[in-house]
């Protein structure tokens, strides 16, 4: 049996689906919602774009699905220029935040709409819904309306109804905002289930990095109508290309400083309270002004009379000031360099020296989980 | 065990008597708060409209004046003429009517069922000698039609208390002599047009309203909250004037040398001008626009409650725009249009003064003869059955529609 799940197969990726090129929007003529787009949607892919509200992202799942009409620049999918083709001719399914099903339908009516528009006959229709009623785990719901549904079963019933006509491309819009975290939970897993066994191309928007962790192929970190970033989910929160990603995908502390030095891999940056640590370059260079992020994890407890440590290591006394048990770790506010705010994460079980607030400590970190960027 | 099984058996009465006693008391506070109006509504306005419909069903004039021959009429097989116990019945009835000036009711009720009557009841009473041997003889010798068994038939149709004279006649319907229901003749039925016109009016003026209204309401559901408002005060501008106002605006509007009129010939389209008023055309143009408001307010506030995602899921899934509006959006509107309908419908049925002051004579709705027979002729059976046949069909229509769309049920959804 495999234990760990199977490594994304890139060769079905190489494939382009859909294509942005040189894609612009604007409102008002005045500001670009989004500004200079290009982006490729590989065949197969799970694509979430995330970023903060007004960084573009739904603006760009609009454009592609035809509400939206780009002010400038080419979309193109499987080889069709978009710009004439009107939504209803796109073959691109939408699943909504507020699941639009359509209230004067049955779930079988609602998911046999795509199919009798096409006209599809009569036979094939309720086979086709039946089955996609199996895929979603709802048969024998079929003869009831969406309001007697819960929530959950709604968005799996706007699934069913965006996949059965089998788009070439299916586009969420953040589905599970309006669930609450349990159930929200289980269906990023559902989806991405389904995303799996049936192969299809998915393009995701959401404003949670969790969920975009959790269900990505690959993230296209938008803001400001610009795509930041984008690489598989360990590439974006590893090796975030700029501070915005680092500082909007997971937790990272913030030590602002002065690059003093660069050497190789790494580099000596002086903090503002005159502290000097190692850290590595992403975008400065001697004497630029820095933000220095560090990812609460990436830091551990010594002993201040504890000798040992390598040269690499960056070793700053520290004070703790509160303690958190949260089971599977403990979260821990210290101050740091001059700043009293920074967090902590200790997994479980690994306590020694046991922290109590008031305690005097040294926070041990690698050179290479200090992130030099120029601020924001 | 035993113990919580006693303590269930014991306790669940008293809790029901405890839940009944706090739900009486409810009961109690609103029925307490509903009452004042109730009251008021029962003093005036069910019970007057209730005392008038009643007169559609009542024929009280004649058995209150001729108590003697509606009696011995009562056992007249109706075949041959009535006994002489009949006519000696009616020479004393008519004695006694015309010393106690009571006569003219029971002649006039009698006149509306046979043209004539009251001048054959005046002259015979007038001219009833002081001693008589057979009433029979005399009452044909002063006027032949004594001698007519329609003539007992009529006076025996009106011998009340309860009868069915005027609801018959507002369906162009009679008693003949027999007693058989069968149709008025020509000259008198004019009733069953009126009607059929009253509904064709109003059929014709709910769709006007609604293929006039619908794009509207949309347009207003759409837009955004400032225009919207800006321009429902448009739409709601005309129940700010009074509705004779806005009738008498079309008659301004309408006329030979009106508004409309001057401007076609200025412009050099027409060489006479047209006849726009005193016609069905004005009719129509007219309730349409006052009743407009009616379609557009409930189809407006159904149609606020369609989410636009709806469109473009729709759209999304591969239906063209007529589609989507088809199969989408209208039905979802169902009960706008149900609403809508029905109240401009209901409403129009009534309407009297519109017609009236911008309709010709052919133009005229069952309210005008309601109006006609309650204050023209003061034939309050007629203008009662007129309004209870009104009535009848307003109600109809409301359980249509209950049926149909149901009221205030909101859609799943």
């Amino acid at each position: 049996m495999r234990m760990t799940p199977p490594e994304p197969d890139m060769s079905k990726l190489r494939h382009v689906l859909a294509q942005l090129r040189g894609v612009r929007k604007t409102y008002d003529g005045e500001t670009l919602v989004v500004k200079d787009l290009d982006l490729d949607i590989f065949d197969g892919e799970f694509l979430t774009l995330l970023g903060p509200s007004g960084s573009g992202k739904t603006t760009t799942l609009m454009m592609l699905a035809g509400f939206e009409t780009p002010t400038a620049g080419q979309i193109m999918l499987a080889g069709r220029d978009l710009a004439r083709v009107p939504p209803h001719r796109r073959d691109i399914g939408v699943v909504f935040q507020n699941y639009a099903l359509f209230p004067h339908m049955t779930v079988a009516e609602n998911i046999a709409f795509p199919l009798s528009v096409r006209g599809v006959p009569r036979s094939d229709i309720a086979v086709r819904v039946a089955r996609a009623l199996d895929t979603v785990r709802l048969s024998g719901f079929g003869e009831r309306r969406p309001a007697q549904l819960s929530g959950g079963q709604q968005q799996r019933v706007a699934l069913a109804r965006a996949l059965v006509f089998e788009p070439k491309l299916v586009l969420m819009d953040e589905p599970l905002g309006a669930l609450d975290k349990q159930l929200r939970e289980e269906m990023q897993l559902e989806i991405r289930r389904l995303h799996e066994r049936l192969g299809i191309t998915i393009v995701y928007v959401t404003h949670d990095q969790a969920e975009a962790l959790t269900m990505s192929d690959r993230i296209a970190v938008f803001h400001r109508g610009v795509i930041q970033q984008i690489d598989t989910p360990a590439a974006v929160y590893e090796q975030p290309r700029n501070a915005f990603v680092a500082s909007f995908i997971g937790e990272s502390n913030r030590l602002a400083g002065v690059v003093e030095a660069i050497d190789g891999a790494h580099c000596r940056v002086r903090l503002d309270d005159g502290t000097p640590i190692l850290a590595r370059p992403i975008d400065v260079g001697t004497g630029d002004a820095t933000s220095v992020l560090l990812r609460p994890e990436r830091i551990t407890l010594a002993d201040p009379s504890d000798p040992d440590g390598s040269s690499a290591r960056n070793r700053l006394a520290a004070e703790i000031r509160e303690v958190i048990y949260l089971g599977d770790h403990t979260r821990l506010r210290v101050s740091l360099a001059g700043r009293h705010d920074c967090a902590i994460k200790l997994p479980a079980g690994r306590r020694n020296p046991v922290p109590l607030p008031g305690m005097r400590v040294e926070a041990v970190f690698e050179a290479a989980d200090c992130l030099a960027f120029r601020p924001e | 065990m035993i113990q919580a099984a006693t303590v269930e058996t014991t306790e669940i009465p008293a809790l029901k008597r405890l839940l009944r006693r706090s739900q009486r008391r409810q009961q109690v506070t609103a029925i307490a708060l509903v009452a004042p109006l109730l009251v008021f509504l029962l003093l005036t306005y069910i019970g007057p409209i209730g005392a008038l419909l009643s007169r559609g069903i009542l024929d009280p004039e004649v058995p209150s004046v001729l108590p003697r021959t509606t009696a011995a009429l009562a056992t007249w097989d109706g075949r041959e003429l009535p006994p002489e116990v009949a006519f000696a019945a009616l020479v004393a009835d008519m004695r006694e009517a015309r010393s106690a000036g009571t006569l003219a009711a029971a002649a006039t009720r009698l006149n509306y069922d046979i043209n004539g009557f009251r001048s054959l009841m005046f002259s015979t009473a007038r001219r009833l000698p002081a001693e008589i041997d057979s009433a029979r003889d005399t009452l044909i010798g002063i006027d032949p039609k004594w001698g007519e068994r329609e003539t007992w038939a009529a006076i025996r149709r009106a011998s009340g208390p309860v009868g069915d004279f005027y609801l018959l006649a507002a369906l162009d319907l009679r008693r003949d002599a027999d007693g058989n229901i069968v149709a008025a003749p020509e000259d008198q039925a004019i009733f069953i047009d009126v009607i059929a016109r009253t509904f064709l009016i109003s059929g014709v003026v709910t769709a006007l309203c609604l293929v006039l209204g619908y794009p509207v309401a949309y347009v207003l559901a759409t837009l955004p909250a400032r225009s919207a408002g800006l321009l429902m005060i448009f739409v709601l501008l005309p129940f700010w004037t009074s509705l004779l106002v806005r009738t008498a605006a079309w008659v301004v509007v309408l006329q030979r040398e009106g508004i409309v009129n001057s401007l076609l010939l200025g412009i050099g389209i027409i060489e006479q001008p047209l006849e726009m008023i005193f016609n069905r055309f004005a009719v129509y143009v007219a309730m349409t626009h006052i009743l407009l408001p009616f379609m557009i307010l409930p189809l407006y506030s159904v149609m606020k409650g369609i989410p636009a995602v709806h469109l473009r899921a729709a759209a999304s899934l591969g239906a063209p725009p007529f589609t989507v509006f088809r199969r989408v959006y209208l039905p979802q509107t169902l009960p706008g249009i149900g609403a809508g309908c029905l109240l401009v419908f209901i409403q129009a049925l009534g309407y009297y003064i519109t017609p009236a002051l911008v309709g010709g004579a052919e133009d005229q709705m069952i309210s005008y003869l309601i109006a006609f027979y309650a204050s023209r002729t003061i034939n309050w059976g007629m203008a009662a059955a007129l309004s209870i046949l009104l009535l009848a069909a307003t109600l109809v229509l409301c359980a249509v529609y209950g049926r149909l769309v149901g009221f205030g049920r909101v859609r799943p959804g």
